[in-house]
């Protein structure tokens, strides 16, 4: 026994399980969201349950449970159809159900608003349908031409942005030349506005043809009942996806589940984010991290060469090195708070004094945007590529500085061909923790510029195409604003978990490229001793 | 008070006079005069702390580096003194090209490693750096060696040739005198003997300035030898006679060995 003290067998045992915990723990999370985030996409069965009562009820099975205070099990269904029941979920007890049973004809509409519908088809376009499986292959032939007809309306959509665009931008002129003290009779500010009236006509008679096709699609209707006998007609464009889930074999299945997931990274978002997908999220939050490396990257690795290689070591450097590891533990909260005041307010509003002041009340980059939320970022970040850095540079053996200058090379030459190269791998870990940090920050982005939804991605075709003045989406925040500002939080929850995989998954990716660049350096640099 | 010997060498490259040199308040080196004579190795011994590095790294200015070293006294380099700020300093260190202790080869080819000195003055003509890199290592005795690997890193080589590559990378750039700082105090027996042929040969082309703890290395490469004790010039002369005939009996304690 004294030996098993002795040999110091427990202090191992203690680092070990200290390990093995954060493991578990890391692992736990990885898997629940794995669990929950996978399976939202795979088209589950459709059950009717017939209940004692005589009434009956439709939906997919979401899970059984112990009814609290008292015995038996009680089931949740979700049960759709949101416009005619007002829920989407509902519980029934296990006791109540005479018969559950799985019909064929079952059909689910993922729609455009309200939700899923659950039920069969009775009338398609006023002709009433009397064979289930005649009526399910019209009904998807109607859709795909419906399609070629939707692909022109988001077309015509695409070309009233543009104009709307060129008229915003001829308004703006106008106003500048206005402001300069120009009258509205003078020469140029008159042929700026007759080009404007030219450009709304255009607009006007594009909206109007837009309209006309959108009612004239909308006055084809199917009628579909759901399991007590409800009718619901519904324009066939408010259908997004019919499946019928009780008859798809595993690979349409797959096929579905697949069709998912592209909507997912391709589609913008429906219904106020819950449905649809989540490219625009997807794409603020790599520019985000990105346009937060340009700033942070450069500005971090300087910093720290100028601490580690030129300052004179003393009181001063100690102090600001104290100072560069604090920056890192002040909440994120207050790098929001500052951001909003020194970059949006202040730095933000003297832009648009000085180059915007025709737009004025109306800011340009007086307001949250994504250069501010990246600065903002940045600002959070570079404590850790400065300290990174500094390490780097700080584990190069002595010698290798000496030789360079011996040989007769200044500082800088040193720097930048021997020291930089063999502190790469080091700089690259900074940028990655960096990185990995600013991907899971939200706070400070809610006052900098994040939005719940943004009409317009900041890099688009529209000229300038770099738009760092708009605001945008990010999945951090999209977790935060389905998972706990939505009306149906119930209904958003599949999304949550959804959106949390795939923000850990665009982590793992960036760092991944990046580990792998820095064990690339870490090969040709690495110096051994012998 | 000892007695320095001074001899007076024929035709100096570097002169030392009166040199004294602080860390600080700390004194290391108390009025050093020395002569060292061009295409001679000169090799300075003494225990450690004795302030021979210091003297060593007082030749190419690189004390420069250390925040609080001060120098008082003057040392020239063919007849021109150094220790001005005027002195340009890169090119002061061309001409007093260094070796030190422990290899310091770049992580970078072997070619590049030989050629650094060159790349950093501005050298880009392929033919000339050609040229450098096979007649550096042939002077430095790797040639045959690395030869088919030029382009393969430096850090794959062993450590006597690390060293040697080294030295082909400080006679590069073609100076005038080589310090070399106990360049085989991390050596096996083998590398050492290859390294000490080498320094035999580099006599001929180059005044090189050895420091080193080892005194049987520095009767069998050097020329003249000086002794320093506690920062100060004991004795200097021509080794074969400071060895066999010290005139200085805390020299002759150094020597066989009776302290140090």
């Amino acid at each position: 026994m004294n030996d098993f003290w002795r040999k110091g067998e427990p202090y191992i045992w203690t680092t070990a399980a200290a390990l093995a915990t954060t493991l578990l723990l890391a692992a736990v999370l990885i898997v629940v969201v794995l669990v929950n985030g996978l399976g939202v996409f795979w088209p589950s069965r459709v059950a009717v349950a017939e209940l004692q009562d005589g009434t009956r009820v439709m939906g997919e099975i979401i899970r059984h449970e112990a009814i609290f205070d008292g015995e038996g099990q009680r089931v949740q269904f979700k049960i759709g159809n949101r416009d005619l029941y007002g829920l989407d979920f509902r519980w029934v007890n296990e006791a109540d159900i005479n018969r559950m049973s799985y019909p064929d004809d079952v059909i689910v509409l993922e729609r455009q608003e309200h939700g899923n519908f659950y039920g069969t088809l009775a009338n398609l376009e006023g002709r009433t349908v009397t064979s289930p499986a005649q009526g399910w292959a019209e009904l998807r032939q109607r859709l795909r031409q419906l399609a070629g007809e939707q692909d022109r309306i988001a077309e015509m959509s695409g070309k009233l942005a543009d104009l709307n665009g060129q008229v915003a931008r001829l308004r703006l002129r106008e106003r500048k030349l206005l402001y300069r003290g120009l009258t509205a009779e003078d020469a140029r500010v008159a042929e700026l506005q007759t080009r404007r009236e030219t450009l709304e006509r255009r607009f006007h008679e594009l909206a109007d043809q837009q309209s006309d096709l959108i009612s004239s699609l909308r006055e084809r209707t199917a009628t579909f009942v759901d399991v007590s006998g409800n009718e619901r007609e519904m324009p066939l464009v408010d259908i997004v996806r019919p499946y019928q889930p009780n008859r798809m074999s595993l690979p349409a299945k797959v096929a579905h589940y697949a069709g998912k997931l592209w909507e997912l990274l391709s589609d913008e978002p429906r219904e106020s984010n819950t449905e649809g997908g989540l490219f625009p999220a997807i794409f603020g939050t790599v520019m985000l991290i990105f346009v937060m490396s340009l700033f942070s990257f450069p500005l971090g690795v300087l910093a720290a060469i100028y601490l580690r290689e030129y300052a004179k070591e003393g009181v001063i450097v100690r102090m600001v090195r104290i100072a560069v590891n604090n920056l890192a533990g002040i909440p994120s909260i207050v790098y929001g708070i500052f951001g909003l005041a020194f970059f949006v307010y202040g730095i933000g509003g003297s832009i648009d004094q000085l180059f915007f002041p025709e737009r004025l009340p109306d800011p340009t980059f007086g307001t949250g945007g994504i250069l501010w939320a990246s600065l903002t970022l940045s600002l959070l970040t570079v404590p850790v590529v400065i300290v990174a850095t500094e390490e780097a540079l700080g584990a190069i053996p002595n010698g290798v500085r000496e030789g360079s200058l011996a040989l007769g090379a200044t500082k800088l030459q040193t720097l930048t061909r021997i020291l930089l190269p063999m502190a790469s791998p080091g700089i690259m870990t900074g940028l990655i923790l960096a990185m990995a940090r600013a991907a899971g920050e939200v706070a400070p982005l809610m006052i900098t510029g994040v939005v719940k939804l943004a009409p317009s991605l900041p890099l688009d075709g529209q000229f300038p195409f770099l738009h760092l003045d708009r605001k945008f989406m990010h999945l951090g925040f999209h977790i935060y604003d389905i998972g706990f500002q939505s009306p149906n939080v119930e209904a958003a929850k599949p999304m949550v978990f959804v959106t949390t995989l795939l923000l850990v998954l665009i982590v793992l990716v960036m760092s991944s490229v990046a580990i792998r660049l820095r064990n690339k350096m870490k090969k040709r640099y690495t110096y051994s001793t012998f | 008070m000892t007695e320095t010997q001074i001899v007076t060498v024929a035709d100096p490259v570097v002169q030392v006079e009166n040199l004294n040199f602080f860390y600080g308040n700390a004194k290391a080196l108390h009025n050093i005069g020395l002569d060292f004579p061009r295409n001679q190795v000169t090799a300075l011994i003494g225990p450690s702390g004795c302030g021979k590095s210091t003297l060593l790294r007082c030749i190419n200015r690189m004390n420069d580096l250390v925040d609080t070293a001060r120098v008082e006294g003057s040392i020239l380099l063919d007849g021109m003194e150094i220790n001005t700020p005027t002195m340009d300093v890169i090119e002061l260190r061309r001409r007093v090209g260094m070796v030190f202790q422990k290899s310091n080869p770049f992580p970078k080819s072997i070619y590049e490693n030989v050629i650094y000195g060159m790349r950093i003055a501005g050298i880009g003509d392929k033919a000339t750096l050609d040229e450098t890199v096979e007649r550096s290592l042939k002077s430095a005795a790797l040639w045959d060696e690395v030869k088919d690997r030029l382009h393969e890193s430096a850090l794959g080589l062993s450590g006597g040739q690390m060293q040697r590559l080294c030295i082909a990378r400080a006679i590069a750039v073609n100076p005038e005198v080589v310090l070399m700082d106990e360049p085989c105090s991390a050596l096996d027996p083998k590398s050492t003997a290859r390294v000490e042929e080498l320094i035999a040969d580099l006599r001929d082309r180059y005044t090189i300035i050895i420091v080193t703890h080892n005194m049987q290395q520095a009767a069998r490469v050097s020329d003249y030898t000086a002794f320093l004790f506690e920062g100060i010039l004991i004795e200097f002369g021509e080794t074969k006679n400071l060895f066999v005939k010290p005139k200085n009996k805390q020299t002759e304690d150094y020597i066989t060995g009776r302290f140090g």
